[in-house]
């Protein structure tokens, strides 16, 4: 009895529709967003995560219907993250339906957004999202911020830029690999073991699920208090009620 | 048709809260709104809020607004949600000391940083075990230990075990659900807490005090 490590799946959404080759059986349309949500809080999702990769500007709105859509049925917590630039955004969302908004890039280039919109929505509802790369040099291991999709470099070491964040007022850091992310050799234990030892608030793991175990060794070796995965939900290799299944089998604490 | 009001103080997630009342009971006329003639026409009302408690209490303020919450609390039944709860109390510690509306006796207070608690997180932020130490209407059809969604880093402990009718652990045990008379009031988030949350809610909508 306690509070559960929790299980978020991921969707990608591009121009209103999920992205990444979605494979459900009984599913009418893998497509949409609100039916892939429906689907998992069906599961036993403890939350969802929208990343809105949509490129173009002007199609940045139907997110903004996305997620008022899902939130008039889905009752568990929605987070949306992807282009989130500045505080009009974030109160886009919320108003929206968005239960916590993340900000990644934007963090980086003006890191008062973050204090700024936790001041004035709550950092309950405020995400930084971090993608880490593990960089050579040193004796212990080092990793420091990318953005642009891990491209760009930045020079904050990622384990000060979190502790930095969470003094901003950041309610929750989803930390992803770009190591990892894609490889589905597991999480980055190192750096989510760093990360969880170094901020007081909650740390979502990120990039590199391949198998149910991964998601143990997250929570048991990482110390993550959230797993994050996409593809392996995604192509029906498994539910969230496996992996929650799994988890309890492994001691821990899971909503099942 | 019943009318039930969510109050909007600016604060919080209140589609949410609008939306999950309305796929709650069928047949319910749901507002969302500031303006004191809307609140005291309403039949039931929601007293929801995230965020900072000083924050809240400032846009409540003195006059007509916090006049109509005071006449729904002795009138009708009202629910109060996460910082709806803190509200309730007598004091809070936050925002370097805030007085409640003083419905239900006692003190909230700040969960302690991990470093003094072997690691707890602050916010208490996801899906944590409700034991219902009391019956109460909102329970119907929803299981002792059940588990609800919960964000917040103050917590509220009831001077008078008669008014706590939920308790919840996290590092140790706090008031997760309260109640007297016709008021009643969670700490988690009933429009984010999945099929039981739902329950709640509709259990609110029938409940006559």
């Amino acid at each position: 009895m306690g509070l559960a490590k929790r299980v978020i799946p991921c969707l990608d959404v591009d121009a209103g529709r999920v992205v990444k080759g979605i494979q459900f059986i009984e599913i009418r349309d893998a497509g949409d967003p609100v039916e892939v949500a429906r689907r998992y809080n069906l599961e036993g999702a403890d939350e969802i995560t929208f990343l809105d990769i949509t490129a173009s500007s002007d199609q940045r709105e139907t997110m903004v219907h996305v997620v008022e859509k899902v939130a008039g049925e889905v009752f568990i917590p929605l987070t949306v993250g992807g282009g989130v630039r500045a505080i009009d955004d974030v109160q886009r969302l919320l108003s929206a339906g968005a239960d916590k908004v993340a900000i990644n890039t934007a963090a980086v280039h003006r890191p008062a957004l973050v204090e700024e919109a936790s001041n004035h929505y709550g950092s309950q509802c405020i995400v930084v999202a971090v993608d880490a790369k593990q960089v050579e040099g040193g004796a212990e291991p080092r990793w420091e911020i990318f953005t642009h999709g891990g491209r760009k470099p930045t020079g904050l070491d990622a384990i000060d830029w979190c502790r930095r964040m969470a003094e901003s007022g950041a309610g929750e850091i989803l930390l992803t690999s770009m190591d990892r992310d894609g490889t589905r050799d597991g999480f980055d234990l190192a750096l989510t073991q760093s990360v969880a030892a170094a901020v007081p608030i909650p740390v979502i793991a990120s990039g590199g699920v391949g198998n149910l175990d991964h998601l143990v060794d997250g929570v048991l070796e990482g110390g993550a208090d959230a797993v994050l995965a996409a593809s392996i939900f995604h192509f029906g290799e498994h539910t969230v009620g496996e992996a929650k299944s799994r988890m309890a089998a492994a001691g821990i604490e899971v909503r099942l | 048709m019943s009318s039930l009001t969510v109050v909007d103080l600016g604060t919080g997630n209140l589609h949410s809260v609008a939306k999950a009342v309305e796929y709650a009971g069928e047949g319910v006329s749901v507002r969302v709104s500031s303006d004191p003639a809307v609140i005291r026409r309403a039949d039931r009302v929601i007293l929801p809020g995230q965020g900072a408690v000083g924050t809240w209490f400032k846009a409540l303020g003195a006059g007509e607004l916090r006049n109509a919450i005071d006449e729904v609390i002795k009138s009708r039944p009202l629910l109060g949600i996460c910082l709806g709860l803190q509200a309730l109390f007598d004091f809070s510690d936050e925002d370097e000391g805030t007085p409640g509306l003083g419905v239900l006796p006692g003190r909230v207070m700040r969960f302690s940083p991990p470093a003094q608690t072997n690691g707890l997180k602050v916010p208490h932020m996801g899906w944590n075990n409700v034991n219902q130490s009391q019956q109460h209407p909102i329970w119907k059809g929803i299981g002792d230990g059940e588990r609800f969604y919960f964000v917040h880093s103050y917590y509220a402990v009831a001077t008078h075990q008669e008014d706590e009718i939920g308790g919840t652990v996290y590092g140790h045990s706090f008031t997760s659900a309260a109640a007297s008379g016709g008021v009643a009031a969670v700490q988690f988030h009933p429009e984010k807490s999945a099929s039981a949350g739902i329950q709640l809610l509709r259990n609110f909508l029938a409940w006559s005090p």
